[in-house]
């Protein structure tokens, strides 16, 4: 009997090497990363090969996300938003993809690991704040100041704006890290007590209904789930964008 | 798939299957490697080729409809500067020819009132002409009568009297008669 968290298991695919105790290696994850970049690769060259003025299946399918995410950007961060569209699309496919992929049984969940999703979410952190003071300089610290405060407050309101910008990043990345892993572990541990019922002869495997009925609606939740925390993902990139072009509250 | 072999060969991966596997931190210098990768390359692949096609086709469609839509609009002006200008034709060939027709019907009236003056002028001509020539008839016959008068009572003088008058007596009794 496999445990839940097997599935998470980092295993080396191709060793590369040694950097101290770290090893380099290509790796069940990189193997799953490469499927997700390919897969989003191969999709979008077919579908924007023909660029026809009346869209194909695909075309459409592809003009629909990009429609989705540059609405979304555009309500968030407004018109000027749209110059970081191209790094808000590759989130936002990157992670929908490795999220349906994981969901494919058997198949690893490069979002299921903290580290990955931190990367992703210091990536906007760190381009928040790249931008925000190559725009704005030192005015771009006046997003941790509320207008209108009153100034005895100001020093407490400070500290609390600049936490909670700080945690930003954490958040981000442990929002999507928890909900991905905590759906795969329910799967899997639902999946055992069938396992393990159905061993138990024939009232077992009539009592493994239920944990089997369970899987089928929490494989529906994780469908929706995998795409709202993509969504989620991005709408929050957006929002936290919008700091970096517009730091004035 | 590969994981059961894998897991039989890797000798201490058993050891490190121990522990909650994502915060093995051994484990996330080659995870970021390869995101790193991989993210880079998506990245890319989105800013230079992905993101260019799409805002190409999405803008290209909307201004093409936007374009079609202006055609449209120019076309229906167009179109309605003609209906205009047709009407504006008409309404000048009628006022053409009406105001051909009025210049023909007075140039046939100016024609017929000269005409019918000419002709007036010529029967007024001829009842002259014939009012004239009935006057020297009428004197003609009036001095053929003075003439025959003259001769009557000559002769009639001649028979009551025996003689006949003297000429000069007979001309200014006459005379006197005709006056009256």
């Amino acid at each position: 009997m496999a445990s839940p968290l097997d599935q998470f298991q980092i295993k080396p695919i191709v060793s590369l090497g040694k950097i101290g105790n770290s090893e380099i290696a290509f790796t069940n994850s990189s193997l799953f990363m490469m499927l997700v970049v390919l897969a989003i690769g191969v999709f979008f060259m077919m579908a924007t090969a023909q660029r026809s003025l009346v869209p194909g299946r695909l075309q459409s399918f592809a003009e629909m996300l990009y429609e989705f995410v540059a609405n979304t950007l555009k309500s968030a961060a407004g018109k000027e938003g749209m110059q970081f569209f191209p790094l808000v699309f590759s989130l936002f496919l990157f992670v929908l993809t490795a999220n349906f992929m994981g969901m494919i049984p058997g198949s690893f969940t490069v979002t299921s690991h903290i580290i990955v999703t931190f990367a992703l979410a210091m990536v906007v952190f760190l381009t928040v704040i790249g931008v925000g003071f190559a725009k704005h300089g030192t005015h771009f610290l006046g997003l941790f100041v509320p207008g209108g405060a009153p100034a005895l407050l100001v020093p407490f309101l400070v500290v609390i704006e600049v936490i909670s910008f700080l945690s930003r990043p954490i958040s981000l990345g442990m929002r999507l890290f928890a909900n991905m892993l905590a759906g795969h572990i329910a799967l899997k541990v639902f999946a055992g007590f069938v396992v393990s019922l159905g061993a138990l002869g024939i009232g077992g495997i009539l009592g493994a209904t239920l944990p089997l009925g369970m899987i089928v609606a929490l494989t529906a939740l994780e469908f929706l789930v995998a795409f709202l925390q993509a969504y989620v993902f991005t709408i929050l990139t957006c929002v936290y964008l919008n700091d970096a072009l517009h730091p004035g509250h | 798939m590969a994981s059961p072999q894998k897991t039989g060969t890797e000798v201490p991966g058993g050891a490190a299957d121990v522990g909650f596997p994502p915060f093995k931190t051994e484990t996330f210098a080659s995870q970021l490697l390869w995101l790193a990768i991989f993210f880079g390359l998506l990245y890319w692949l989105v800013s230079k080729v992905f993101a260019p096609r799409l805002t190409d086709v999405i803008e290209g469609r909307a201004s093409r409809i936007a374009r079609d839509l202006d055609d449209a609009a120019a076309a229906k002006a167009k179109a309605e500067e003609a209906g205009r200008a047709y009407e504006t034709s008409l309404a000048e060939a009628k006022a053409k020819a009406q105001s051909i027709a009025q210049a023909k019907r007075d140039e046939v009236n100016a024609g017929v009132e000269a005409r019918r003056k000419a002709l007036e002028g010529d029967l007024a001509a001829k009842l002259a002409a014939a009012e004239a020539q009935i006057a020297t008839t009428k004197t003609k016959a009036m001095a053929n009568v003075e003439g025959i008068a003259a001769e009557a009572a000559s002769a009639i003088v001649q028979r009551l009297g025996g003689s006949a008058p003297a000429k000069g007596d007979l001309d200014a009794a006459l005379k006197a008669a005709l006056k009256a």
